[in-house]
């Protein structure tokens, strides 16, 4: 028995070490770095990880064509349909992925603070790139805590999607630009069935529903997330407040949580031909710019506009503002061909044909001002709206965060209650979802 | 000369053995020490783990607030889900055993939902299920019930989550079946003579018979009801209408309003969309422990799975 112990410890021990050295990473230097001075031509082989598959893929590879057109020397080796977690596990691991592009900024925090993504700094600072091409709230969520690790690929924008004709029938030629008008409106436009229940729907205030989430509703009441020490500002921001009053009225006003939340269970697959907005169901959503794309394909003959998504009373001044997020494209800290990798996302995310032929393709917002006043642009009338919205200054996003998106499900479980006419304290409520997100946080800082 | 040869049967044991006990402790040993070692630390998988004491513990134990709620449905599932399945599949196999027709067709029509890969059987059960486009409350409907909004519904999610484990009870079915075969016919016309009943034949003969197939089947049931994860995951997705996995996933974990948010699931939405693995960790030590302990219980309590006994 002393025997076994003898040999248990030490190896349990050894096993810890040993693991700790392997699986720890490596925390903020190191990893690949700019050369003094850009190199006149790149070359080598680099690897380009990204998530996009099918139709989405092929768009993707048409940039990465070009760019090998114009850099004979780099050979790109895309690796299509790839998870983040699993990226990012591979990039921990110290994977040699030179270019990998994440659908999610919620990661931003973690990639930047660890050294898994290379600080690009260097290299834009050497390159002199214009950072002024992309607003300030994208160049938010592309950094974290001072650190440029990433660039931003393209961006998702949310607004106001309406049915010109279900809005004209009820005497509206214009869509509502405060949240009281969207209220008066959504009840003018909800009619029901013989039974009570709801045929046609103004507008849907239940969160959950398709995009109806906190942070795409955030902008309208310029509602804050968290303090520069990322702690929480939930409580304290007037904005969420006044949102969720606002809804609850809504609520009430249509029936009630329980008619809502029945007429919800019925809702058509978001992004099938039976999304609630194209069939008719629902006469105004709020949805990002790609859904232009999904209207085209599976309901060309929907006549409907964009506007922005509309503001809280007290905060018209935001009108024009909405949510943006996006994709986010990075170095490894693997890489092997920093030069070739920085010169291909430099292409990627600066080159103004590159950004327009992205664009055109996946229907997404371009994130540099030329990109976004190209005359190459192919997109639809509606779409304006959109390109509107992201450089609009009112314009915000959900910041990074060393818990990821954590904040938002901690909200999010709150919001669930609170529509549910479960919670009477909003103040309480709000004070609670603090010291949730900041309990997190604590605990993420490791005390 | 017998030390020798006795030696010589050592190493060829060891190098039998060797490959086996290699992959236990690269695959199992040694995770199992790092994650119990993470769990007093602070990781985020990027950066190098910082030592926490105790935190994520006290967290565990005082802290999150959805781990009551997680704990809770896991637990409810476990006492659930695991029996009516069990019960549910050893009907049907009784059922199957005295089928005079068409019994390899039966067979084959309740075994099959159990090849569906779970993905693909969750979402077309929700769509079974849809409150409103759902072909069972539109028959519901044609009788003059109100349906309810199965997986919409808090209350109701969890149940509808069991009538899936039913529908796709195959698994556990075809084992109880080929034990329900194989219990010796002398035993039951033994019973009949000495005036035993269905039910005292059920009880005296087929039971202890199947004691080692029942145990297999409680015990991977609970493993698998305490790891729950995909189907509810693609319940609340799908049920959301947003019928995908993967991509933010975490925030739809639990829909409708943490009614179906398993302790597994909490666990990933904290590691992976938290950051927060040394928590995850400490989560995960739970678990194994509780596994664990569940299996030692059942094993003492039902001495007869052991072979020797069993025999």
């Amino acid at each position: 028995m002393r025997t076994r112990t003898r040999i248990v410890i030490p190896a349990l021990v050894a096993a810890v070490a040993v693991g700790t050295a392997a699986c720890g990473g490596s925390s903020g230097g190191g990893g690949p770095t700019a050369a003094a001075s850009a190199p006149p031509t790149v070359s080598g082989t680099i690897e380009f990880w990204h998530f996009f598959t099918d139709r989405e893929a092929t768009v993707i590879q048409g940039v990465v064509d070009d760019f090998e057109k114009a850099n004979p020397g780099v050979k790109v080796v895309v690796k299509s349909g790839q998870d983040d977690q699993k990226m990012r596990q591979a990039i921990s691991a110290g994977q040699p992925i030179d270019v990998a592009l994440s659908y999610s900024t919620d990661q931003v925090g973690p990639l930047c603070s660890s050294g898994d993504f290379t600080d690009l700094t260097p290299f834009i600072e050497r390159d002199k790139v214009d950072l002024t091409q992309i607003p300030k709230t994208v160049l938010g969520y592309t950094a974290y805590a001072g650190k440029r690790c990433s660039m931003p690929a393209l961006a998702d924008v949310y607004g106001l999607y309406y049915n010109k004709d279900l809005l004209s029938a009820a005497g509206y030629t214009q869509p509502p630009k405060t949240l009281s008008e969207l209220s008066d409106m959504a009840v003018k436009l909800t009619k029901y069935n013989a039974d009570g229940s709801i045929k046609q729907l103004g507008f849907m205030p239940l969160l959950g529903y398709y995009e109806n989430a906190e942070a795409h509703w955030g902008p309208s009441a310029d509602a804050q997330w968290l303090k520069e020490d990322g702690t929480s500002a939930i409580g304290s921001s007037p904005g969420w407040q006044t949102l969720l009053t606002w809804q609850k009225d809504l609520i009430e006003r249509l029936g009630g949580y329980a008619k809502l939340a029945k007429f919800q269970a019925a809702l058509g697959e978001e992004f099938s031909a039976q999304n609630d907005f194209q069939t008719g169901r629902v006469a105004m959503n709020l949805d990002g710019e790609y859904r232009t794309a999904f209207i085209a394909d599976q309901a060309p003959k929907l006549s409907y506009g964009t506007a922005p998504f509309p503001s809280a009373q007290g905060f018209e001044s935001t009108y024009g503002g909405g949510y943006i997020t996006g994709n986010i494209v990075g170095i490894g800290k693997g890489s092997k061909n920093p030069e070739a990798a920085w010169a291909f996302i430099k292409y990627l995310t600066t080159d103004t044909d590159a950004q327009v032929k992205l664009a055109n393709g996946l229907k997404n917002v371009p994130t540099t001002h030329d990109a976004i006043t190209s005359p190459q642009l192919q997109l639809p009338e509606q779409f304006k709206t959109f390109l509107d919205i992201f450089e609009n200054e009112h314009s915000s996003t959900t910041p990074p965060s060393s818990i990821g998106a954590e904040y938002q499900t901690i909200f999010g479980t709150h919001t669930a209650k609170w529509q549910q006419g479960k919670v009477a304290d909003l103040p309480g409520m709000l004070k609670q979802v603090d010291s949730e997100i900041d309990a997190a946080v604590k605990l993420q800082a490791g005390s | 000369m017998a030390s020798a040869i006795g030696r010589r049967r050592t190493r060829v044991a060891w190098g039998f053995l060797g490959p086996s006990v290699l992959g236990m402790l690269v695959f199992f040993v040694f995770p199992l020490v790092m994650t119990v070692y993470y769990s007093f630390t602070s990781f985020d998988l990027s950066n190098p783990p910082r030592w926490n004491s105790f935190a994520n513990w006290k967290f565990l134990f005082g802290g999150d607030p959805l781990i009551g709620q997680a704990t809770f449905n896991t637990l409810w599932f476990v006492a659930i889900l695991v029996p009516v399945r069990i019960a549910g599949a050893m009907l049907v196999a009784w059922a199957l055993t005295r089928a005079r027709t068409a019994s390899g067709a039966l067979r084959t029509l309740y075994y099959l939902p159990a090849l569906i890969p779970p993905v693909a059987s969750t979402i077309a059960f929700v769509f079974l299920l849809n409150p409103a486009t759902g072909p069972v409350n539109k028959l519901l409907g044609a009788v003059g019930i109100e349906g309810p909004g199965w997986f919409t519904s808090p209350a109701w999610a969890k149940p509808s989550l069991v009538l899936l484990g039913l529908w796709v009870l195959g698994d556990i079915m075809i084992i109880f079946l080929a034990a329900l075969l194989d219990v010796p016919v002398e035993q039951y016309e033994a019973a009949e003579l000495d005036g035993a009943n269905g039910a005292q034949r059920f009880r005296h003969i087929t039971i202890p018979n199947m004691a080692p197939v029942l145990m297999f089947s409680l015990i991977t049931g609970i493993i698998a009801a305490l790891q729950y994860f995909t189907e509810p995951a693609v319940a609340s997705s799908t049920a959301m209408g947003k019928a995908a996995v993967g991509e933010g996933a975490s925030g739809m974990l639990g829909w409708p309003d943490q009614s179906t948010l398993t302790y597994g699931q909490l666990l990933y939405q904290k590691a992976f969309g938290a950051n927060l693995f040394g928590y995850a960790s400490a989560m995960a030590v739970v678990l194994f422990v509780a596994a664990g302990v569940v299996t030692a219980v059942l094993l003492r309590r039902f001495s007869s799975f052991t072979p020797e006994v069993a025999a």
